[in-house]
């Protein structure tokens, strides 16, 4: 009886740390329906442990708890092969992220450094006396001193 | 021939900052027509700043990928900046832009060039894990592509515009991944590969590994890259 309420009162704590992690927003809500269904099949099994030990013997299984050991192991494996494939998607998502980064900055570089340019030409332009030669676009690019 | 095409010079360097300067001043000495761009792979060092003087383009990662996410993001730079041939070269100096000619000519027939060290010229030489290693991929791919790979992990290696769109998209930032699986794709891909024979040179910055169990691991990874590229798909 002991075991039951001990089984049972863990169960009660999952399910609330779930519920607060989904009330902060802490979970995507693709987790948090996996979550709340383990929360909810873990408590009952808490309170009353040998609830499984007739699915359990007709498995062949001595135990209903050994089979719910069993089974737990499984779901944890294949919990932990789908966070690394989630995070080797997440890898790959900001691999693209840092190399969209990348590109980014060397263009601002080259527009930076264009500008420069740009100034400097318009700046000996009016210093020598020039009228200031035009500035207009073309394709984008600006085009200095052409009619 | 060559004179037409654009050709971008692809340097993946990660805290290379000691040799880079050479690299970018030797290849543009030797080929003066073509861009050089360097991937600085999240060097802390001032490898961004040295390639920048020495004339280079430079793409900087905000982080360390590794030489393949170097190169797709090279191969991305020369899919969006419409090259016709990319190159790819080591930052240490063991690559001699000399050969790069020879690659570019090579393209005329294939679509991917490698410069291969084992195949006649130089003298560069492995011994034990490492070169069964290197010998088992040879072997492997040279049977896949049925022409002789003799230097499946070289670095040096050139390809046109089909190939460089196919990198821009994909291109693994595994270990061996970089060299291996890109040519294990290409092949099956049915595209024509071929290898030139070049002569390295020695590093001029840096240390190749030598130790035992890293060529232990090294061979180890080698035949997991081959087992699962050979499986894809």
């Amino acid at each position: 009886m002991k075991l039951a309420i001990m089984t049972g009162v863990v169960a009660l704590l999952l399910l609330a740390l779930i519920f607060e992690l989904l009330r902060r927003r802490q979970l995507r809500e693709k987790y948090a329906v996996l979550w709340l269904v383990v929360g909810l099949v873990t408590l009952p099994l808490g309170f009353i442990p040998w609830s499984l030990d007739n699915v359990s013997s007709w498995l062949g299984v001595a135990s209903g708890a050994s089979l719910v050991l069993f089974l737990a192991v499984v779901f944890l494996l294949l919990v932990c092969i789908h966070l690394s494939w989630e995070a080797s998607r997440l890898e790959d998502e900001t691999r693209a992220l840092a190399e969209e980064v990348a590109l980014i900055r060397a263009e601002l570089r080259d527009v930076k450094a264009e500008q420069a340019g740009l100034r400097a030409e318009l700046a000996a332009g009016t210093a020598n006396g020039h009228a200031v030669p035009i500035v207009a676009q073309r394709d984008g690019k600006a085009v200095v001193g052409e009619r | 021939m060559n004179a037409e095409k654009r050709v971008l010079i692809i340097i993946p360097a990660w805290n290379e900052a000691a040799s880079i300067a050479a690299v970018i001043a030797e290849v543009r000495d030797e080929l003066p027509a073509y861009d050089v761009l360097v991937v600085n792979d999240g060097s802390t060092d001032d490898t961004e700043r040295v390639a920048l003087a020495a004339g280079a383009r430079v793409v900087s990662l905000p982080y360390n990928l590794g030489v393949g996410g170097a190169m797709r993001l090279g191969y991305r730079y020369a899919d969006e900046n419409d090259y016709d041939v990319a190159i790819q070269i080591d930052a240490d100096g063991q690559h001699d832009p000399r050969y790069v000619p020879k690659l570019i000519d090579a393209l005329d027939e294939y679509r991917l060039v490698i410069g291969a060290r084992f195949a006649g010229e130089g003298d560069y030489q492995v011994r034990g894990p490492r070169r069964w290693a290197m010998g088992l991929l040879s072997r492997v791919l040279s049977r896949m592509a049925k022409t002789p790979l003799n230097d499946t992990t070289s670095g040096f290696r050139a390809c046109d515009r089909e190939i460089i769109r196919l990198f821009a998209q994909w291109y693994p930032v595994e270990y061996l991944g970089d060299t291996v699986e890109t040519l294990v794709r290409v092949i099956r891909l049915g595209h024509p590969v071929a290898q030139i024979p070049v002569a390295m040179r020695p590093r001029t910055a840096g240390m190749p590994s030598n130790s035992p169990v890293k060529a232990m691991i090294y061979l180890g990874r080698a035949m997991i890259t081959l087992l699962l590229a050979v499986n894809r798909r």
